[in-house]
C-alpha cells in the first residue's frame, strides 16, 4: 500500500520531468553559447568516428616526394593539406587522428570525475558527520596536491600511457565536484518529498538513489563537460613536457614534436598552430556548454 | 586568533598528508625501494651512508619515521646527477619559480580589473561581444601553447626578446639582487611573465565585470548618482572599490595552482625553476631531486593557500570564522 502511494507519486513526478525535461531541451537551444558549444561537440565527435575516411595519410608514415626525397618541412598544400612535419609525417592527418586521442582522454576522464564527485558529494551531502568530515578532508589533500607535478609524476613512474593521465586527473579533480554537488544535497535532503518518503519508510539507499540523485545529476553533468576541458589540457600538457603516451598520436604529442624539432624558429606555424586551435574549441565548447546550462539550469548559481 | 590557529593546523595536517602521500609514491614505484635514493653511480661508500642516513635498509614504518624527521631538518637526500644536497639546488632556483609567477600574475590581475571594470562600464556595446568571448578562448587555450607563440613571434621572428633562460651565458652578477634587477634578466622574464598574464587573464576580467555590473545596481551607487557625484567617481570610489575583494580572493587563490602549472611555461622557456627542476629530475630518474622539488612546490602551494585564507578572512569581516 505504502509502496504503491510511493510509486504513484513517482509516476507523477516522472511524466512531469519529461515535460520539464522538453521545457529546459527547448531553452537550451535557444541559448547561443550552448549552441556554439554542442556543434562544436559534434563536429569533433564526426571528426573522430571517421577519422580513417578524412585522413589523407597515414599520420605515423614518412612520406616521400615524387623524386624520392623525403617530403620533411613541406609548406601548405602542395599535397598535403597542412604540410609536413621535419620527419615528413602529415600534419593534417595527425591532426585529424588527434581528435579521437582528445574525445577519449577527455569523456573517461569526465565519467570518472563525475562519477567519484557525485558519489562523494552524494554521501557527504546525506549523511554529514564523520562521513562528511573525512570526505571533505579528502577533499582538501587532493586540492593540495600540486596537480601538473603529481601527474607528471604519476606518468612517468607507472609507464606513460593515456590511462595514467586520465587516472591522475581522476584522482585530483572529483574534489570541485564533490564540494558543489554536497553542497546542493543540503538544500534537497531538507524538501518536503524526501521527508515524504522517510515517513512512508523508504530505506535510506532508496532516498539517497531514487529522490535525492536525480535532482543533483543536472549538476553532475555540468562538471563533467568542464571536467572534458581539463582532462585535454592535462594531457596536452604532460604529453608536452614528455611524459605522453608514445604510441599515440594526440595535439599535445603534435605539439612537443614541433616543439622539439625547432618548428618555432623555423615559423613553421602551420605545424604548431592548428593543434592549439584544436584544443581551445574543444575547451571553450565545454565552457560554452557549462555556461548556457548554467543559465538555463541554475540561474542562482550564477551570482 | 582562534580562527588563525585552526588555519594553521588544518595546513600543517594537509601538508602532513601531502608528504606521506610523496614517501607512499616514491617506494611504490617499480623496481628498487632503494632506488629513490640510492644510484649505481655513487660509491660503496656513499651508497652506504645514504642507506643509514635514510634507513633504506629498516622496515618500511621506520623508513617513515625516519623521512619525516629528515624532512623536518631540511635533509631531501643527494641528487645522483649533481652530487649536491638537494635543499640546496631547489633554494637556488626557487627565487626564478617565485618571482616569475607573481610578476605573470600581477600582470593578469593589474590588467584583468582594469579591463573589466570598462567593459562593465561599456555594458552592451560591440566591444563587450569581442572581448568576452576571446578572454574565454585563452584560458581555454593550452599555457605551453600561448608560450610557443609568443616565442615564435617576439622571440624568432621579431628577435626582441631572448628565447630561453634567466640570464644570459657567462653573465655574472655581485649578489642575487644584481642579477635580479638587471635589464638582462628582465628581458628575460618579459615573455614567460606575459605568457602567464595571457592565460590568466580572463579570470579577473569576468570577475569584476560581473562584480562590477551588480555593484552599479546598489543603493549606494544610486546614493552617489542621486548626490550628482561624476560618473568617473563613481566608477572609481564607489563600484570598483566594493567589487574588488573578490577578485583579490581570487587573486590569493590562484597562486598556489600556478606555481604548480609554472612546470610548462617553464619548460617553454626554459626558465631555471621548480617546474623545469622537477621536469629534468623526472625524465632523469634523479629520485631525491624529483621529490625535493614536488616537496617544495607542495609546500609553497600550502602556505600561499593558507595565506589566502586568512586574507579573505582579515579583508571581509563578513566571513564566518566558526565552521
Amino acid at each position: 500500500m505504502v509502496a504503491d502511494v510511493e510509486s504513484a507519486a513517482l509516476m507523477r513526478r516522472s511524466s512531469q520531468r519529461l515535460a520539464a525535461a522538453r521545457d529546459v531541451a527547448r531553452r537550451l537551444l535557444s541559448d547561443p553559447y550552448t549552441v556554439a558549444g554542442l556543434s562544436i561537440y559534434v563536429v569533433f565527435i564526426v571528426v573522430a568516428l571517421f577519422a580513417d575516411v578524412l585522413a589523407t595519410h597515414d599520420p605515423t608514415e614518412i612520406l616521400f616526394r615524387a623524386n624520392g626525397r623525403v617530403a620533411a618541412n613541406r609548406p601548405l598544400g602542395e599535397g598535403f593539406i597542412l604540410g609536413t612535419t621535419n620527419l615528413g609525417r602529415d600534419i593534417y592527418s595527425q591532426l585529424v587522428y588527434g581528435s579521437r586521442s582528445a574525445l577519449m582522454v577527455g569523456l573517461t576522464a569526465a565519467v570518472f570525475v563525475v562519477a567519484i564527485g557525485t558519489l562523494t558529494g552524494l554521501l557527504s551531502g546525506y549523511f554529514g558527520g564523520f562521513v562528511d568530515a573525512a570526505i571533505m578532508r579528502l577533499a582538501d589533500i587532493a586540492l593540495a596536491i600540486p596537480f601538473l607535478p603529481f601527474v607528471i609524476v604519476l606518468a612517468a613512474f607507472l609507464r606513460p600511457s593515456t590511462w595514467n593521465v586520465v587516472i591522475a586527473v581522476a584522482l585530483l579533480l572529483w574534489p570541485n565536484t564533490a564540494r558543489v554537488i554536497r553542497s546542493q544535497v543540503l538544500t534537497v535532503r531538507e524538501r518536503a518529498y524526501v521527508e515524504a518518503a522517510r515517513v512512508t519508510g523508504a530505506s535510506e539507499a532508496r532516498i539517497l538513489f531514487v529522490h535525492v540523485a536525480p535532482n543533483i545529476l543536472p549538476l553532475s553533468f555540468l562538471y563533467g563537460s568542464i571536467a572534458i576541458g581539463w582532462a585535454i589540457l592535462t594531457e596536452a600538457a604532460v604529453s608536452f613536457v614528455g611524459f605522453g603516451d608514445p604510441s599515440r598520436i594526440s595535439w599535445g604529442f603534435m605539439l612537443q614534436d614541433a616543439f622539439v624539432s625547432q618548428a618555432l624558429s623555423r615559423g613553421s606555424w602551420h605545424w604548431f598552430l592548428p593543434p592549439g586551435f584544436c584544443i581551445v574549441l574543444v575547451v571553450v565548447a565545454g565552457f560554452f556548454l557549462s555556461r548556457g546550462a548554467e543559465e538555463v539550469l541554475f540561474p542562482k548559481l550564477r551570482s | 586568533m582562534a580562527f588563525v590557529g585552526r588555519r594553521l593546523l588544518h595546513s600543517i595536517f594537509v601538508l602532513w598528508a601531502v608528504a606521506t602521500i610523496l614517501f607512499l609514491m616514491f617506494r611504490l614505484m617499480p623496481g628498487n625501494p632503494l632506488a629513490a635514493y640510492i644510484s649505481e653511480a655513487l660509491s660503496a661508500e656513499q651508497q652506504n651512508l645514504i642507506m643509514q642516513q635514510f634507513g633504506l635498509d629498516r622496515p618500511l614504518w621506520e623508513q617513515y619515521v625516519i623521512y619525516f624527521g629528515n624532512l623536518v631538518q631540511g635533509e631531501l637526500g643527494t641528487s645522483f646527477h649533481r652530487r649536491e644536497p638537494v635543499l640546496s639546488i631547489v633554494l637556488s632556483v626557487l627565487p626564478n619559480t617565485i618571482i616569475l609567477t607573481f610578476c605573470g600574475l600581477f600582470i593578469a590581475y593589474a590588467f584583468g580589473i582594469l579591463a573589466g571594470a570598462y567593459l562593465a562600464w561599456h555594458r552592451g556595446t560591440w566591444i563587450e561581444g569581442v572581448v568576452v568571448p576571446i578572454a574565454l578562448a585563452t584560458r581555454a587555450a593550452p599555457e605551453f601553447w600561448l608560450g610557443m607563440i609568443l616565442l615564435a613571434v617576439f622571440a624568432f621572428w621579431l628577435g626582441w626578446f631572448p628565447s630561453g633562460g634567466a640570464n644570459s651565458a657567462g653573465a655574472m652578477y655581485a649578489g642575487e639582487l644584481d642579477r635580479i634587477f638587471s635589464r638582462d634578466f628582465l628581458l628575460h622574464l618579459t615573455l614567460p611573465a606575459l605568457t602567464i598574464a595571457l592565460y590568466l587573464q580572463g579570470l579577473p576580467l569576468l570577475l569584476m565585470r560581473s562584480t562590477m555590473i551588480e555593484a552599479m545596481h546598489e543603493e549606494f551607487v544610486t546614493m552617489a548618482r542621486m548626490k550628482g557625484l561624476s560618473e568617473w567617481r563613481i566608477v572609481i570610489h564607489h563600484a570598483a572599490r566594493n567589487s574588488l575583494l573578490p577578485v583579490l580572493t581570487a587573486f590569493a587563490l590562484a597562486i598556489g595552482p600556478n606555481i604548480s602549472a609554472n612546470v610548462v611555461v617553464e619548460t617553454v622557456f626554459s626558465w631555471p625553476g621548480l617546474g623545469r627542476l622537477l621536469v629534468q629530475a623526472v625524465s632523469t630518474s634523479d629520485y631525491p631531486l624529483a621529490q625535493g622539488a614536488f616537496f617544495l612546490i607542495a609546500l609553497v602551494v600550502i602556505v600561499m593557500n593558507l595565506v589566502a585564507d586568512l586574507l579573505y578572512g582579515f579583508l571581509d569581516p563578513r566571513v564566518s570564522h566558526g565552521r
